[in-house]
């Protein structure tokens, strides 16, 4: 299993955990990256709302290299990045008119995208491809007694639900339950996170925010597992200045791929758990000791 | 291949019709009849307006006698429509029906073409096709055969039971097979119907006790069609009757075997009672089931090991049932055949599975129903004794309405199920006044055409049901305010007054739509029927044959052909019966001549077409050594035809020369 991996800016920034924990975890499973050279942005953000056509110009960049690196696949562990491939992907057969502007525009640097990428999410390659008896055979510290709130953003499944429901997606669930960690009944799984309200309207980000993450002090959680920066850094990030407003809520936000990595026993500075805001000290029992 | 030059004195009538716009504005008509009067043997070609109107068709009779015509060519719309018309003014007009020939340049060329110079092209070379193949035809007879006065009808809901009640009332032989232990369908779930609110008990067992004590309906419960042979006016039918453990003869529904089951309690899931009672493994459906007999559940019984006989159980039952002896653990199921002229189909439907939109939380949270659970909630012979207690044992305060759950959706199925509307209407009603609860609609639309619908919504309104616009989104138990914790959040977008409203309930009721029943495909192909994209039955034209199917002598009734409410299921199982009685007091059916028959000159005796044949309709005569065709047996599917290898099998209508001439006519510039 080989793929063509793409980062965006966010697992190298502000993400930087995410990656850190994803890349061994995959390579431990025998998931084969290999980063796509020369990437560039992948139009999301401000790109998507100001300009279409050029942030899935962007994209399809991306995407054209993908195709031109000789791998079948491409991996996008941000749920932004994987949305606006996807849509990129979408338009591309879908309109004929965004499909000659993304060829002209690729064909003017030498690129060349036929639109048959398959763009996946790391959660449904280990989920389906991986499988979860396989996950299983790895897993070397069971997480039990931990109370995960699984929660999946927006952009995983809609509108694109390549994968899992729309409304109800459970492929994390059962990832999660696979690790023996006990997931949560949690109905705000695909809600806002705030995306980029904390920053612009704090007022109505740091109420959702607060929605969130106090959903899940009532149902008993100690952490929620996310698949998107944004989601993690909202939660997390913001956590002191929503604190301010409702009084804090002080559950912390991890990666799956963190929890995966401390099942499968893999060290610790190896999976970005001490970048979080909210410090997330919960440990297999076995590793406590 | 056999060859035959056309007649010399060959006299063509050519017509093409304009069908108002339907084909003239696509189709340049009188280029047509311009160009087809330059072909041979056409004597006189013509332009209508509307050939199947009576000037239209006097046309024709007057034009063969004025012109001395041998035959006649009309190109206007589908056979299926119009091609005994115009085979009748063809026989009026002095000629031998089978002298005419139809082209559809409608439903072929102009409502599928675009271009009006093409259209108007193909129809040119679908015409010259149809002159060069009629010179070849034949004068033909058609076939009388007796029909069979008996009927089948598949369904035992409301709409079977009125088809075979209106049958039986005319003096007809009935079999009613009905998939279940008991007829009466979802209306005998139904706790009242609207907009009367008449209980539907009160008004359909009546007609149940009716089938089930009819001289002229043989009732067959707990059976399912296998197999259906034959054509119209002759059909065999092979019916598999299930074991019920107990004997129709000798049951005489005292139910002292139900008392006296080694069970004390009902423990099992009760069908009929939508799963929200129990029965034990010896069970009535329900106390006016029909016929009014019990039936063993061999999966639960204890005297069977999954489904198995084991006889490890003590049999309380078979010693309550004393001499009666009607209990027969040895029963097995039984096959047997049925000689029908004609079969109304009435299967009905199944509601859409709630499951499918998981954020409204059926399965998920006990308190959210689907509308015939309800039905079963407010019965007074329901599990509540028509109390309405959430499966909590609470009583609402609040109950929500969702319509449209699995109608009117894009993700789902896409069709209005036509009864919703008025369903949820009656259950606000009903709701209301067994609880006291406050009662919220949520639809999209409210739809309520029919007698007495409307003001029935009015009267819905005065009594103070609230009724809010807007598709839900979801039915949560994520709680933002003290007085929302521990309940139900219908979480929706209020589309009159422009904002999202969360609205706390203690009860959610999911209207769920009306579909095609799971096993509708098979069933199908069982009577040679088409389901529509959706999945329901096709009828033969939606306004003008809504009861006839396209296969002779199969008929259709109820909410197997699309979502209906009572009213209308009756309405259309007696149409269905009148329909099948035409067909039998007419006493015989035509029969299209198209069969095959041999050219025993040229027969080598090869056999080979006989085991192709589906219907069995050839036969190998051991004298002669030749095959020889049954031609009432013979439906015309010409795969004998084709694989003769000598060529001395011909069909009628489809002779060589016939069907070569068309080619080449298609073909030619």
């Amino acid at each position: 299993m080989k793929f063509s991996y793409f980062p965006g800016c966010s697992l190298k920034g502000l993400g930087r955990a995410y990656e850190e924990s994803l890349l061994p975890v995959l390579r431990h499973l025998g998931v084969e990256l290999e980063e796509l050279p020369d990437w560039n942005c992948c139009g999301a953000t401000a790109y998507m709302a100001e300009d279409e056509v050029k942030a899935c110009v962007l994209a399809a960049r991306n995407l054209a290299l993908c195709e031109s690196s000789g791998n079948q696949q491409l991996m996008a562990p941000c749920a932004a990045c994987y949305l606006v491939l996807n849509k990129t992907k979408h338009y591309f057969h879908e309109y004929p008119a965004m499909r000659k502007t993304i060829q002209h525009a690729l064909g003017a640097v030498g690129l060349n995208y036929g639109g048959d990428t398959p763009v996946r999410h790391p959660l449904d390659v280990l989920v389906n491809d991986v499988g979860l008896e396989a996950i299983k055979q790895k897993v070397r510290y069971p997480l039990k007694g931990l109370k995960i709130a699984p929660y999946y953003g927006c952009q995983l499944v809609r509108p694109y639900s390549t994968f899992d429901d729309q409304y109800n997606p459970t492929t994390m669930d059962r990832l999660l339950e696979a690790l023996g960690a006990n997931v949560v009944r949690y109905p705000l799984k695909t809600k806002c996170c705030g995306g980029s309200l904390t920053g612009t309207v704090p007022k109505a980000g740091m109420r959702l925010v607060y929605i969130l993450l106090n959903e899940a002090r009532k149902r008993g959680a100690d952490c929620l597992a996310t698949v998107c920066p944004l989601c993690q850094f909202n939660l997390d990030a913001y956590h002191a200045q929503m604190s301010a407003r409702y009084g804090p809520v002080p559950i912390p936000t991890v990666y799956f791929s963190q929890l995966m990595g401390l099942a499968f026993g893999l060290s610790e500075p190896e999976l970005g758990l001490r970048r979080s805001a909210v410090a997330f000290n919960w440990r297999p029992a076995e590793v406590a000791a | 291949m056999r060859t035959g030059s056309a007649p010399h004195n060959l006299r063509i009538g050519f017509y093409v019709c304009h069908c108002g716009h339907n084909i003239a504005a696509m189709v340049d008509c009188p280029e047509v009849a311009r160009y087809v009067e330059r072909l041979p043997g056409v004597a006189l070609s013509r332009d209508y307006k509307y050939m199947c109107s009576d000037p239209g068709q006097e046309l024709i009779q007057k034009d063969i006698r004025e012109f001395q015509l041998n035959r006649v060519v009309v190109a206007s719309c589908s056979p299926l429509l119009h091609e005994h018309t115009f085979r009748a003014a063809t026989e009026a007009g002095g000629l031998n029906p089978f002298f005419f020939h139809m082209v559809n340049i409608r439903e072929h060329d102009s409502w599928v073409h675009t271009d009006r110079k093409e259209a108007t092209e193909k129809a040119k070379a679908l015409a010259r096709a149809a002159i060069g193949r009629v010179a070849h035809h034949r004068a033909l007879e058609v076939k009388r055969v007796p029909i069979h006065p008996d009927v089948l009808v598949v369904g035992g809901g409301i709409a079977g039971i009125h088809a075979a009640l209106t049958l039986a009332h005319a003096g007809k032989k009935v079999f009613l097979v009905e998939r279940e232990p008991s007829i009466g369908g979802h209306m005998a779930k139904f706790d009242k119907t609207f907009p009367t609110l008449d209980c539907a008990a009160c008004i359909l067992t009546p007609k149940m006790s009716e089938v089930g004590s009819h001289p002229n309906i043989t009732l067959w419960s707990f059976s399912e069609v296998t197999q259906v042979d034959g054509y119209v006016g002759n059909y065999t039918v092979t019916v598999r009757r299930k074991a019920r453990y107990v004997n129709e003869d000798l049951c005489t529904g005292c139910q002292e075997c139900i008392a006296n089951c080694v069970y004390k309690e009902p423990k099992f899931n009760d069908e009929f009672n939508e799963g929200l009672g129990r029965r034990k493994p010896v069970y009535i459906p329900f106390p006016q089931a029909t016929p009014q007999m019990v039936l063993i559940d061999p999966e639960v019984c204890l005297n069977f090991k999954r489904g198995v006989l084991t006889d490890k159980c003590k049999k309380t039952c078979v010693e309550a049932c004393g001499e009666k002896k009607a209990i027969d653990f040895k029963q097995q199921e039984e096959v047997r055949e049925l000689k029908v002229g004609t079969i109304i189909v009435a299967t009905g439907f199944q509601t859409f599975d709630a499951r499918r939109i998981p954020q409204y939380g059926y399965g998920l949270f006990p308190n959210v129903y689907t509308a015939l659970e309800v039905e079963r909630l407010i019965n007074a012979s329901g599990p509540t004794g028509g109390e309405v207690l959430l499966r909590d044992g609470r009583q609402p305060k609040a109950i929500g309405i969702i319509h449209c759950v699995g109608s009117r959706d894009l993700k789902t199925n896409r069709w209005c199920s036509r009864v919703c509307c008025m369903y949820s209407l009656k259950l606000a009603h009903l709701l209301h006044e067994h609880s006291q609860a406050e009662i919220y609609n949520f639809y999209i639309d409210m739809r309520t055409p029919g007698k007495g619908y409307e003001e029935f919504y009015d009267k819905l309104l005065a009594e103070g049901v609230q009724f809010i616009r807007g598709r839900v989104g979801e039915v949560t138990d994520w709680a933002m305010t003290p007085e929302e914790e521990g309940r139900l959040v219908l979480r929706v977008e209020d589309t009159l007054a422009g904002f999202v409203r969360r609205i706390p309930v203690d009860m959610v009721v999911l209207s769920t739509g009306l579909e095609p029943q799971k096993d509708a495909q098979e069933v199908r192909r069982l009577f040679n029927m088409s389901c529509g994209s959706e999945g329901f039955f096709l009828e033969r034209h939606p306004k003008l044959a809504p009861v006839n199917t396209f296969t002779d002598g199969i008929f259709l009734a109820g909410a197997c052909q699309g979502p209906r409410d009572i009213p209308d299921s009756v309405a259309q199982a007696g149409a269905a019966a009148a329909e099948a009685m035409a067909l039998i007091d007419r006493g015989h059916i035509e029969q299209e001549p198209n069969t095959a028959h041999i050219l025993e000159d040229e027969c080598s005796g090869c056999k080979s077409c006989i085991p192709l044949c589906p219907y069995t309709a050839i036969t190998f005569d051991e004298d002669r050594q030749k095959a020889s065709v049954n031609e009432a047996l013979c439906k015309g599917c010409g795969t004998c035809v084709a694989s003769c290898p000598s060529g001395s099998m011909v069909q009628h209508l489809f002779e060589d020369e016939e069907v070569f001439s068309e080619i080449e006519g298609v073909l030619a510039d």
